[in-house]
């Protein structure tokens, strides 16, 4: 095996190592906009939601010393800001894009107001399930070390499809989504079905947000989102809608935003910045891929506003 | 399910105010069960608001309501479904992404919280055996052409146990063989006795091919009705319209001239990317009306946007007067081209800016306001003669609004309709692009449209008219296409027309 070979292979296992921990939060997040978006309602608030909870289930983790407290709590504080979203936009003439940017503000401005105190203290980590221990490599032990959270959330979309295809839940979900007016005819209330479908989204981002803080990175400080909640909306459109393939584009960004940190692993570090904002890339390469000028998108909702 | 027998409903001096406007004015009509009942009237003659109060969707200011002779009291719509009472709205209350199955199952008011499809299934195909026709289940409902689709909702109605249905103009959206099995399945369940039906219609034909009996309303009171084989439509026409006279369309005269627009070979993609647009050739003559029939989705409104250069062509060319066509806004003016798009509040005007301003888009940026023609473009506005164009267009075309201040959006879809076309008409015109300009107009605003399409055409213009109104089609074409499937599946000359045949050609089994 030579030295090119060698650098390869680390760099490939641990893009692996880094789709399976950096896209955890993308797949909590983008599976809580496609539920909040398949109801008809965008929260672009997400990325608020993420860093509260980011800060909320650090803090609560240090308090109690119990991680999954701290998974708990992040997961409320994300339901209080998707009710809080929720509640505006039922008024009349509010915009909910409008709102969410408002909320991703106030979410990260509220999260470094509370979260300063934390900035020092360890908090407990999230437990790993070790499925590398098979190999003697260190780095492969590494790489396949898999955190509870990412099959978890894997299993969640699955829930999620089922809930879709399958209960009066997720049928009534797809109404609203897809037709406020045949929601109403059904005596459905629209309001309150994309309330409580933003406030679940809101808990999932929560989540996510927890899982940063308390595993990968695994700190809390004020730079711990680099805005996966707002990609998290470009991932739910490449994923058309469908959680099982909210999956997959949350694995393609995790892997992308592990290309930088792999290169540097072993020793590549020009255009450092260049690697680092791969998903960025992968984002917008994406959208430009997967858009046309002459018809809307498929899949959408009807009612999204971004799609009208 | 409610029962399978058919129920009947009566309503006795119902009378509905909003403030001071009385929009139901002491009606009392007798359905009786399993009677087809048609109800007829113009745009705005309390139709509506007569079928919302019998839904529970309003409460009559007084008067009473029968079901089956005994005395009911409907709150809102849900009591309406328990007493068995259902409508069919005129745009689809279907779910488009969902499959009919799904629909059915979820308009139910008793889904279980986890379904079963295999059961479920099961249950739906037993259900569609009793029926006189089916539906392919698994389709998303977006697929399904608007005439499966009314048959959808039609079907869903009976699978909730509804037995006194209320149908809204069923069949704007079908063809005419489409609306007569729809029609005539109705009208079967209505002899078997397992359903009443109230159908609010416009046309005449379908009244006296399918209804049992008439009630007719104007200005909000019941001004006759009765038996359907004892009445003529120039006796259910004198009802609706009252003592109003018409605007007749002006006779035809003027020469057929040079040809004006020419396609050649065009070739573009639709809107689902799946399918394309062919029209291998298409041309329109000064003095001359060319309509294009067709069932709604079949590639007109692709046709029209190729026309209006918002969608690009793979192959061919559009020309216009040996010109070719890319629909900017110079060559329009140069050419003398004008379009009235359908929908024209979204696709043809902005809507939060003023009456005034919406006239003044052909012309507003040219130093000579006279002369449209004029190469010279202006920076500043002259706000004072927008103000002066609008009042001669406003007064010229009597487009009704508060002041030409007004923001566009305000007025009411003939007004703007009218507007619109005044602008479009307010110069010489050597082409004029229509689609479905009538769409939701009632009568008066239609027969007027009408006229002023049928002047531009006596005055040597070129126009092609894309509609899905066949009587339209009828009434102002001097030569009539057929688009199927992206097609142009038929043409003849009005005077050798059939309709059957066009029908055939309409619904694409010829």
């Amino acid at each position: 095996m030579g030295e090119g070979d060698l650098g390869l292979w680390t760099v490939l296992l641990a893009m692996i190592g880094g789709a399976i921990r950096v896209s955890t939060p993308f797949i909590f997040v983008s599976l809580g906009e496609c539920l909040t978006e398949r109801s008809g309602r965008i929260n672009l608030g997400l990325e608020g939601t993420l860093v509260f909870g980011a800060m909320s289930g650090y803090a609560v983790a240090y308090e109690t010393s119990s991680a999954w407290a701290g998974v708990l709590a992040a997961a409320l504080a994300g339901t209080v800001f998707g009710l809080f979203h929720g509640w505006v936009c039922k008024l009349p003439r509010v915009n909910d894009i409008a709102i969410g940017i408002a909320l991703m503000l106030l979410g990260m401005g509220l999260a470094f107001f509370f979260g300063k105190p934390y900035i020092q203290p360890v908090a407990p980590d999230l437990p790993a399930i070790p499925l590398g221990f098979w190999s003697s490599s260190p780095q492969v032990e590494a790489a396949l070390r898999v955190n509870v959270l990412f099959v978890l959330g894997i299993a969640l979309a699955f829930f999620i499809a089922w809930l879709f295809r399958s209960t009066r839940i997720g049928l009534v979900i797809r109404v609203v989504g897809d037709s406020s007016d045949a929601a109403r005819a059904m005596g459905i209330s629209v309001d309150r079905v994309r309330l409580l479908a933003t406030a679940a989204g809101g808990a999932l981002a929560g989540i996510g947000g927890a899982y940063l803080s308390l595993y990968y990175p695994g700190s809390w400080n004020e730079g711990i989102s680099s805005g996966q909640g707002l990609m998290a909306v470009a991932l739910v459109i490449f994923a058309r809608w469908n959680p099982v393939n909210c999956i997959w584009a949350a694995l393609l960004f995790g892997a992308a935003g592990a290309l930088g940190p792999a290169l540097q692993s072993i020793g590549i570090s020009k255009g450092y910045y260049l690697s680092y904002a791969a998903p960025y890339v992968l984002t917008l390469i994406l959208l430009i891929a997967t858009s046309s000028t002459t018809r809307a998108v498929r899949c959408a909702p009807g009612e999204l506003s971004i799609t009208k | 399910m409610t029962g399978t027998k058919a129920i009947g409903v009566e309503t006795l001096h119902m009378t509905k105010r909003f403030g001071d406007f009385t929009a139901l004015d002491d009606v009392s009509i007798k359905v009786a069960p399993g009677s087809f009942h048609a109800l007829l009237g113009e745009n705005g003659a309390g139709k509506s608001t007569l079928v919302k109060c019998m839904m529970g969707f309003y409460q009559p200011t007084s008067g009473q309501m029968l079901v089956d002779d005994r005395e009911a009291e409907i709150r809102n719509p849900r009591e309406a479904h328990a007493s068995g009472l259902g409508m069919v709205y005129q745009h689809f209350t279907l779910v488009p992404s969902l499959t009919a199955a799904e629909n059915l199952v979820i308009a139910r008011e008793d889904t279980p919280s986890v379904i079963d499809w295999k059961k479920e299934r099961e249950r739906l195909q037993a259900f569609l055996e009793t029926m006189p026709f089916g539906v392919a289940l698994d389709q998303p409902v977006n697929r399904l052409s608007a005439g499966e689709k009314q048959k959808l909702e039609l079907l869903k109605q009976l699978y909730l146990g509804r037995r006194f249905l209320i149908l809204d103009e069923p069949t704007s959206v079908l063809t005419p063989s489409e609306a007569d099995e729809l029609l005539g399945m109705v009208r079967d369940l209505t002899r078997a006795g397992a359903l009443t039906c109230l159908m609010i219609s416009h046309k005449f034909r379908e009244v006296t091919a399918f209804a049992d009996a008439v009630s007719v309303l104007r200005r909000g009171a019941h001004v006759g009705g009765g038996r359907v084989s004892e009445l003529s439509h120039a006796d259910m026409a004198a009802m609706m319209i009252g003592d109003k006279t018409l605007t007749r369309s002006a006779a035809r005269s003027g020469q057929r001239g040079d040809v004006v627009l020419s396609l050649e070979g065009i070739s573009a993609a639709d809107r689902s990317g799946l399918k394309t647009i062919d029209v291998e050739s298409l041309r329109v003559a000064a003095g001359e009306v060319v309509g294009i029939a067709g069932v709604s989705g079949n590639g007109q409104m692709e046709l029209m946007e190729v026309l209006t250069g918002q969608r690009p062509v793979s192959r061919g060319s559009v020309s216009v007067k040996s010109v070719t066509f890319r629909g900017t806004r110079r060559q329009a003016r140069d050419l003398k081209v004008r379009f009235l798009p359908e929908e024209p509040l979204q696709n043809a005007c902005a809507g939060r800016m003023s009456v005034a301003e919406n006239l003044a888009f052909r012309s507003f940026d040219l130093k000579d306001k006279a002369n449209m023609n004029g190469k010279a473009t202006r920076t500043w506005l002259d706000r004072a003669a927008m103000r002066r164009l609008a009042v001669n267009l406003v007064d010229a075309f009597k487009v009704k609004t508060a002041s030409i201040e007004s923001p566009i959006a305000s007025l009411s879809g003939g007004n703007v309709q009218r507007a619109v076309l005044a602008r479009e008409l307010s110069d010489e015109v050597d082409l004029l692009i229509i689609a479905n300009p009538c769409f939701g107009l009632d009568f008066s605003a239609v027969a007027d449209i009408r006229a002023r399409i049928m002047a531009a055409r006596n005055a040597g213009a070129a126009v092609l008219l894309i509609s899905e109104d066949l009587d339209e089609i009828l009434e102002l074409s001097d030569r009539v296409l057929v688009m199927s499937e992206g097609r142009i599946a038929y043409e003849t000359p009005i005077a050798t027309l059939d309709v059957g045949e066009l029908g055939r050609h309409m619904a694409g089994h010829a």
